[in-house]
């Protein structure tokens, strides 16, 4: 007996079809993203989702994915585009309700490899208990994109009357900061490097609103939030102290960093302050509620590790100062740029 | 640290009696000295000047344009340091040259460089080599490896430099002269300290090899300090951990085999006698400059007008004295290259005391 040599499936790798609007893309969306994020209700696919509204304020966020290795110890740029979103969301003070998913995909990507992201998407989303009801898929050519790129946006309710922003600092507000400094970031540049730290330096991508939102309901008339992104600690607090016309006044000896983060920034010339972590905050908050916020806090997973780094002050000579390890008092200034490791 | 730290300042504040000057030699020194804030814990009257050492920063603009010309010709890739990066040439840095197409890929090690041209055999791999006598061992092992691995398609843009010769050029210029020399230790750590004994000889001046941590470097202070109060001028080694007397006899063989010392213009410093490595004729084969006939290297393109790295570079003005700093020389616009290198005195001074 005769068998024709079974062609292995058309669709273990992303084709240009896949974004084409037909068959292919129709199969792509159903056995990939809708058997992860879920069937809306009905079955029947519309191009808009209609969703019930909450009462209240809303929060509306977006922010896009581009990392290189698309996977990494801790996580993957599936579970980083959910986090990130989220997290943006819960600086406001706001409890994630939906996302929307814009995949950018390379052709040639290997679909096991989007099945693993878009699963780390799912389950990255039900742990925050936000939905993603909405999405998009384009194919480029090979050698026009990386793999994967994600566009989340997301929309909060914000069940709270707080001014949560840079304009609500005051002097004497306390700054806290939700756990150690730097483990994203390095996570990724040591893979980038082909260099390791030790199998424990993983990244701490992760959401942050369930600490946010026990801080609002312990009663904790929060003035400002904001994760610790892009530019890490330094960027960060350069960005409200300048806003809000007042001097930050940070502690070095204060501010934890973990050895192997430390060693790392150290061989590649790096600062640890400026290096991005995706599952870290600042709470800036009254001084008199320090020592409650600190407990709230710690009580929760993504911020056990939380400290007070520094105080808020009158301004004074720059915006950003931080007390060194030997006791002097510097200046720290906005990052330029990219940080490029250095030679020896 | 802290204690240590503190009873070193203590020993300091005892030593000193009279003003000296003694000059860090290397840019990574000069920012753990800026971010540390440690000239503000020194005795009055002990004075630390910054020195030419940081290879990026001296690295002449005629290179810089030759590796920006590379970049942009089809069928090649220049790679090199994360440092070099935004240091400015006559015709914009190698990120710009990235921008306008050029390709442009940033490096740990020249052995990357190697991996990539094994892996690209169409595609001609330069590896702009920059750096002391701390990174030029790396690129004499590279260049070694793509001979052994018959990689043709890998080749060397060199601008290494040489630290004792431009120490000795600074010795004969009639200012500026430093009373003490913080000798650099990553540097001894591969070439030793004959060199550096040589020197303090013949100029009657103490030097210190010294590390990078704050106890390091005021152990490297309290060195020379206390060979200047009580005149004698020798060399004294504060970072034992890591350079040995003898240095590192296995990097100094592969750089002595694959590199040769020639005259070299240093950008800002002009020319220094022995101050740069060029490949030797028996590797010439990967000698970028050979291979793809750049022109004549004369070293007379230099700073952007207004520019005094130069004077930076010496030690004769401090980065904030210049008037460029902070408004017309930021990192994001620089003037010079001290502005943006990792190791630049400016871009420490920007960075840790700008107020």
């Amino acid at each position: 007996m005769f068998e024709c040599p079974v062609p292995k499936s058309v669709s273990d790798r992303i084709q240009m079809a896949h974004g084409g609007g037909g068959r292919l893309m129709n199969d792509l969306i159903r056995s990939v993203f809708l058997e992860a994020f879920g069937f809306p209700s009905g079955s029947v696919q519309n191009d808009s989702a209609v969703l019930p509204s909450p009462a209240g304020r809303l929060a509306v966020t977006t922010d896009s994915f581009v990392v290189q290795p698309l996977e990494f110890p801790g996580g993957n740029i599936g579970s980083l585009a959910v986090h990130g979103t989220v997290n943006d969301l819960a600086m406001s003070g706001a409890e994630p309700l939906y996302l929307t998913a814009g995949f950018i995909l390379e052709e040639g990507l290997p679909l096991d490899v989007l099945n693993k992201v878009v699963r780390s998407m799912a389950e990255a989303a039900r742990l925050a208990g936000v939905r993603i009801v909405t999405g998009d898929t384009k194919v480029v050519e090979r050698g026009k994109g990386d793999g994967i790129y994600i566009n989340t946006a997301g929309v909060g309710a914000v069940p709270h009357d707080l001014e949560i922003s840079p304009s609500s600092v005051r002097p004497g507000d306390s700054i806290l900061l939700s756990g150690d400094l730097g483990r994203h970031g390095m996570t990724i540049m040591s893979l980038r490097a082909g260099l390791s730290f030790g199998e424990d330096l993983c990244s701490d991508s992760a959401s942050l609103h369930e600490s946010v939102a026990a801080l609002i309901r312990a009663g904790i008339p929060v003035h400002c939030l904001r994760d610790v992104t892009r530019g890490g600690l330094t960027a960060t607090l350069s960005e409200i102290a300048e806003a809000s016309g007042l001097t930050v006044k940070l502690d070095e000896m204060s501010i934890p960093v973990r050895d192997d983060v430390r060693a790392a920034c150290g061989l590649l010339g790096l600062d640890p302050l400026q290096v991005a972590c995706e599952g870290r905050y600042l709470a800036i908050l009254p001084g008199e509620y320090e020592d409650e916020a600190l407990r709230v806090m710690r009580g929760c997973g993504v911020s056990s590790g939380a400290c007070l780094v520094g105080r808020v002050e009158e301004f004074r000579t720059a915006p950003l100062l931080m007390k060194g390890r030997l006791g002097v008092e510097r200046v720290l200034g906005m990052p330029s740029g990219m940080q490029l490791p250095r030679i020896c | 640290m802290q204690e240590e730290v503190y009873q070193l300042i203590d020993y300091l504040h005892h030593a000193v009696t009279r003003p000296w000057a003694v000059m860090e030699v290397c840019g990574g020194q000069t920012h753990a000295i800026a971010s540390l804030g440690l000239e503000e814990l020194l005795p009055p009257g002990l004075r630390l000047i910054h020195g030419p050492g940081c290879p990026v920063c001296v690295t002449s603009v005629d290179l810089i344009d030759r590796a920006v010309e590379l970049s942009l010709r089809p069928g090649v890739v220049l790679c090199s340091y994360g440092d070099m990066m935004r240091v400015p040439g006559s015709r914009g840095d190698l990120l710009s040259a990235k921008a306008r197409g050029g390709d442009v890929r940033l490096m740990y090690s020249p052995l990357e460089a190697v991996a990539l041209a094994g892996a690209n055999p169409g595609l001609d791999v330069v590896f702009f080599a920059v750096g002391f006598e701390t990174t030029a061992p790396a690129t004499a092992l590279a260049m070694q490896q793509a001979r052994a691995l018959g990689h043709a398609n890998f080749s060397v843009l060199c601008a290494h430099v040489q630290v004792p010769p431009a120490l000795e050029w600074l010795m004969d210029q009639q200012e500026g002269r430093p009373d003490g020399f913080l000798a650099p230790g990553h540097v001894c750590a591969v070439t030793g300290e004959e060199d550096y004994g040589r020197l303090a000889e013949r100029y009657r001046v103490p030097m210190a090899v010294t590390g990078f941590e704050g106890t390091d470097l005021l152990r490297g202070i309290l060195m020379c300090v206390r060979q200047l109060e009580s005149g004698e001028h020798g060399v004294r080694n504060a970072y034992r951990r890591y350079a040995r007397p003898e240095g590192n006899a296995a990097a100094k063989r592969r750089m002595g085999e694959v590199f040769e010392t020639e005259d070299r213009h240093w950008r800002g410093l002009g020319l220094i006698p022995g101050g740069g490595m060029k490949v030797r004729t028996e590797w010439q084969d990967m000698d970028a400059s050979v291979r793809f006939d750049c022109r004549a290297c004369d070293g007379a393109a230099d700073e952007a007008s207004g520019c005094m790295a130069g004077q930076v570079l010496r030690g004769l003005l401090r980065p904030v004295e210049c008037p460029h700093f902070g408004s017309s020389c930021t990192p994001l616009a620089p003037l010079g290259a001290p502005m943006v290198s990792g190791e630049g005195a400016c871009a420490a001074y920007y960075r840790y005391k700008r107020s």
